[in-house]
């Protein structure tokens, strides 16, 4: 009995508070949010509540960049935090602020009541951090679990919209078939080895040498199939265009980046530190998953009228593309997918803050019909929009050409230019979607009818001389410097892409390659 | 003196945004002025380049993106020296045509951008001496003509506009990852660099060569077009506007052809000798099909567009005899197609504002009548576009087929057939409109002075081409022979190889 006590009163392991500040400011951040949320007050649910979110993202920005040197584990060996993590977390937080910025007076945060969407949102991302960090399967399925159900519950924060309710019970149900696959791997993973540690399996693979047993295999099997699902990745993506289009668009924004950036973080971590042994047996498989996501994502998104729809099947493919880079298994590889989740962010995120403006100031929802005549109406806008379909077909003088390039250089110098050919035909088809939303945009006016504005008050369509502004509802302006701020760095790293590469170049450092 | 060559490169974007910024009355003229500029910069290159050195010359050279090993090295060589002014000279002819056209033309800043950045786009094709610089403006001057298409084009442009796009874009971005693949291949694991020179220094195996070069000679030849792959060309011609057009038709097929010379032939030396039958039978197809589209389609545009099928063809011809007077004779075609090309799009429309808007030769006829002036602009451009004794064209086309000649008697037979079509399509195109009876909607009117403007200074700088072509042949005579001086020692090479087993074999 003593023996336990004294074992009970060990202290626990040591923490090294600096390095992980980064999650404990988004945690923390999510506290005071909610508690401050449960004031009555309008200005402070409508106006503080938000401004705080904004500063837990930045604070989590500001301690990333102060930590950005560090290569530790923490935690008792549960987390490693090194560029890989830190960047990670960089992009997942620069997507948070995107997003509270475009939530920030949308309906889901208002029906949602202001202070449990934004503590979610904070949650999600801390999770998301964690799962990047993980160097331990535990720690792993625990960041997995607290990025995913706080989304759920977010995918269904238009309580009174049946799209969005469904939505949420999709995400979930889908969601728990792939995190219940992805633990069911894990548990194999460490029946096999005896293990969890990540550094410990590597070990084990090779000393037992057991990498080509069926045991491992089906794990492997199942962890692909748990991971794909979460970056939505084909064939198990079958859950995205639904989710996407009925989330409220500023959920779907931040889960298309950051829950993307998160499940690359943690698929290269895994795979390319404990799984690395097997990796003639994986790399097929994440070979045809690339494919396959490459060709089926821009294949869904031709002839889309929804704009949510066609930039979920397009996420499928940007994904497939970015997997492109995993799969060589070089660092030049890792430094690639990095560097395209960042102008990826870029360009989706603009996209979407585009797509939630017009969602404010016209009544059709995301229909590529709210983009009619655009160009004229809202120039900075229409070339914002311009930019990001620009930079996701990967055209020249934008970020998106710069990813690519660095994506198909990745995959000749580890020998696949092949995959480089693939990522360039979906590239091809990826035209045929991205160019309509273009034209609309541009096309004169005189041939087709601008989309109709409604009033921004009631929600409805304005009646003639019923309108109490003449001028035509604006979406705010903080969605519109989202646009703006994304569409330009788009150009910016088109044009001088060097930083981002100063950026990601130790990404790969702390892995097994 | 100094030339800074990134001051040319720019200049005309830099025109277009300030065309943007100033007030909407300005942008016409500042759009003007920035081509201008560009023209008298490019006068000055032409005369200060050495000829007795050759080489590259006015050199810029900076590392642009680090991590790809990609330089921004720009560079006039004899080579690019021409296309590079004749790029000025057409721009600034279609900006004055804007800029003088009669009624307003909507969004004139945005209009001045674009343009701005199409010159931009093609200069820095040119000019480039990097791999990765060049699939970069390759595929970003295309961008420029899809938004000029979509907002000022025709009723049925978004179609025609997204199928042009879809179609040279599959070239450009297969030929980027023969790009990419080149520059990886060659560096051996070590950091890959694109600039052209080392690119040379470190040629690829056969098998790559041949993959890559067909890549890259897709890409050329969708650009162009070329006979199988100019399935957008009918549609995205009758689409655009008409400056615009006179651009397009005159400078980006150019861009494809120069990119045979400056990058497919001396970067992949073995796979062109391998793929030289096989290039040439679809510059020859081009020819023939071309020319006899040119003869049976009726509308006006449509003869110039398969006429520009033909003509490449030619030039095509010409530089895959991978000798020095074929490649002499492409080069100077290849400036005398785009000093032809550009005004005769004007023409066309000087031809429709004749006939109520109707580019169908059927409707035209007799404008020969009121308007000797245009007839006499018209009959010369007519006669240098079917290379009249006498033009510069004649001259071109005579050289490409001595070129071809010399290495492929066949193909040279039946590309005189050509010569004989060319000469067909013109004068028909010519005479359905000029002479004949007078139509029924026509009103046959003398050239206005807002076209003379344009087209008169285009006519005289194709007589004085006519009269001293030397000024041109002299300059690209020695950057074309070293273009195509590898894929002529690995010929030599084959041929040695082939004898003694021949002789074994006997």
């Amino acid at each position: 009995m003593t023996a336990v006590l004294a074992a009970a009163s060990v202290t626990g392991p040591h923490i090294d508070w600096a390095a992980i500040s980064p999650i404990v400011a988004l945690l923390g951040g999510s506290v005071v949010v909610l508690l401050v949320g449960l004031l009555r007050a309008r200005v402070v649910r409508h106006q503080v509540v938000p401004l705080l979110a904004l500063l837990a993202f930045g604070a989590a920005i500001g301690l990333v960049i102060w930590q950005w040197d560090t290569d530790t584990l923490v935690v008792a060996g549960a987390m490693r935090i090194d560029s890989l993590t830190l960047l990670s977390a960089l992009l997942v937080c620069s997507t948070g602020v995107a997003a509270t910025l475009i939530a920030w007076r949308g309906r889901a945060a208002r029906e949602l009541a202001h202070g449990e969407f934004f503590a979610l949102m904070l949650v999600s991302a801390a999770g998301m951090v964690v799962l990047v960090a993980a160097v331990n399967l535990v720690t792993t399925f625990t960041g997995l679990e607290l990025l995913s159900l706080p989304l759920y519950v977010l995918c269904a924060a238009m309580m009174r919209s049946e799209r969005s309710l469904e939505s949420g019970l999709k995400y979930l149900i889908i969601g728990s078939v792939g995190s219940a696959t992805l633990l069911y791997g894990f548990a194999l993973i460490y029946g096999a080895t005896g293990r969890t540690g990540y550094a410990a399996i590597a070990q084990a693979l090779v000393a037992k040498d057991i990498a080509g047993d069926v045991l491992v295999l089906t794990a492997v099997a199942m962890i692909v199939v748990g991971l794909a699902f979460k970056a939505s990745l084909a064939p198990f993506h079958q859950w995205t265009p639904d989710v996407y289009e009925g989330a409220p668009t500023s959920v779907t924004a931040f889960m298309s980046v950051a829950t993307k950036t998160a499940a690359f973080g943690a698929i290269v971590r895994l795979f390319d530190t404990a799984l690395l042994p097997t990796v003639d047996d994986w790399r097929p498989v994440w070979i045809a998953i690339a494919v396959i996501s490459i060709l089926v994502g821009n294949a869904g998104a031709l002839g889309q009228s929804s704009m949510k729809r066609m930039l979920a099947y397009s996420s499928i493919a940007q994904a497939g593309y970015i997997l492109v880079g995993f799969v060589v298994v070089t660092r030049l590889g890792v430094q690639a997918v990095l560097f395209y989740l960042a102008v990826y962010l870029f360009a989706n995120l603009a996209a979407f803050a585009v797509v939630a403006a017009r969602e404010r100031e016209t009544g059709l929802g995301d229909d590529i019909g709210a983009l009619r005549a655009l160009g004229a109406r809202r120039p900075l806008l229409a070339v914002s929009m311009t930019l990001a379909m620009l930079s996701l077909a990967g055209i020249p003088a934008t970020a998106g050409f710069i990813g690519k390039f660095r994506l198909i250089e990745a995959a000749a110098d580890g020998g696949y230019t092949w995959l480089g050919i693939i990522i360039v035909i979906g590239s091809m088809i990826s035209l045929a979607y991205y160019l309509p939303v273009v034209a609309a945009m541009w096309r004169d006016e005189a041939q087709s009818a601008p989309a109709p504005e409604i009033d921004g008050r009631t929600g409805l369509p304005a009646l003639a001389g019923g309108s109490p502004e003449a001028d035509p509802p604006r979406a705010g302006w903080e969605v519109q410097l989202v646009a703006l701020v994304l569409g330009a760095a788009t150009l910016a790293f088109g044009i001088y892409p060097q930083p981002l590469f100063d950026l990601v170049q130790s990404a790969a450092r702390g892995l097994g390659l | 003196m100094t030339i800074h060559l990134s001051i040319v490169l720019w200049l005309p974007l830099a025109a277009g945004v300030l065309a943007v910024i100033l007030p909407r009355a300005a942008a016409r003229w500042v759009s003007l002025l920035g081509a201008l500029a560009v023209l008298a910069y490019a006068i000055v290159l032409v005369a200060d380049y050495d000829t007795a050195r050759g080489g590259l010359q006015h050199v810029t050279d900076v590392v642009w993106i680090r991590s790809l090993g990609i330089h921004y090295k720009l560079a006039v060589s004899g080579l690019n020296l021409f296309l590079i002014l004749t790029t000025a000279i057409v721009f600034t002819a279609a900006a004055l045509w804007s800029a003088l056209r009669e009624g307003r033309i909507p969004r004139p800043g945005l209009y001045a951008l674009l343009m701005g950045l199409a010159e931009t786009g093609v200069l820095g094709a040119f000019m480039a001496q990097d791999l990765a610089l060049f699939v970069v403006f390759f595929d970003l001057m295309l961008v420029p003509f899809y938004f000029l298409t979509l907002v000022w084009g025709g009723p049925d442009r978004t179609r025609a506009v997204l199928k042009l796009f879809i179609y040279t874009l599959v070239g450009s971005l297969l030929m980027l990852v023969g790009a990419i693949a080149t520059g990886v291949l060659a560096a051996k694991g070590g950091t890959p660099t694109f600039v052209l020179s080392d690119l040379q220094r470190h040629p690829l195996t056969r098998s790559s060569q041949e993959w890559i070069f067909l890549v890259f000679t897709l890409a050329f030849l969708i650009k162009m077009p070329a006979f199988p792959f100019h399935g957008w060309m009918p549609d995205g011609y009758q689409q655009m506007p008409i400056p615009v057009l006179a651009v397009f038709t005159a400078i980006l097929s150019k861009v494809a052809a120069y990119g045979f010379l400056q990058v497919a032939i001396p970067l992949f030396p073995k796979a062109a000798v391998h793929f030289q039958e096989l290039v040439m039978l679809v510059a020859l197809a081009s020819i023939l099909y071309g020319s006899a589209m040119a003869f049976t389609t009726t509308r006006a545009r449509l003869v110039l567009g398969y006429s520009s099928v033909a003509q490449l063809g030619f030039i095509v011809l010409g530089i895959f005899a991978l000798n020095s007077r074929g490649a002499d004779g492409a080069l100077l075609q290849s400036m005398n197609h785009a000093l032809v090309a550009g005004p005769m799009i004007l023409i066309v429309a000087l031809l429709a504002a004749r006939t109520g808007g109707s580019e169908d030769i059927r409707d035209m006829g007799g404008m020969a009548v009121r308007g000797p002036l245009l007839a006499a602009v018209f009959l010369v451009l007519t006669y240098a576009l079917l290379a009249m004794p006498g033009s510069a064209n004649f001259i071109g086309e005579f050289f490409i087929l001595l070129g071809v000649f010399q290495s492929k008697l066949a193909l040279a037979v039946v590309a005189f057939a050509g010569v004989v079509m060319a000469a067909v399509y013109a004068l028909r195109l010519y005479i359905r409109s000029m002479h004949n009876r007078v139509g029924a909607d026509v009103e046959p009117r003398e050239l206005g002075w807002r076209a003379g403007v344009v087209l008169i200074p285009m006519m005289l700088v194709v007589l004085a081409l006519a009269l001293y072509p030397q000024i041109a042949l002299k300059r690209g005579d020695r950057a074309a022979t070293r273009a195509i001086a590898g894929a002529r020692l690995v010929q030599a090479a084959g041929s040695l190889a082939t004898a003694p087993a021949q002789e074994a074999r006997r």
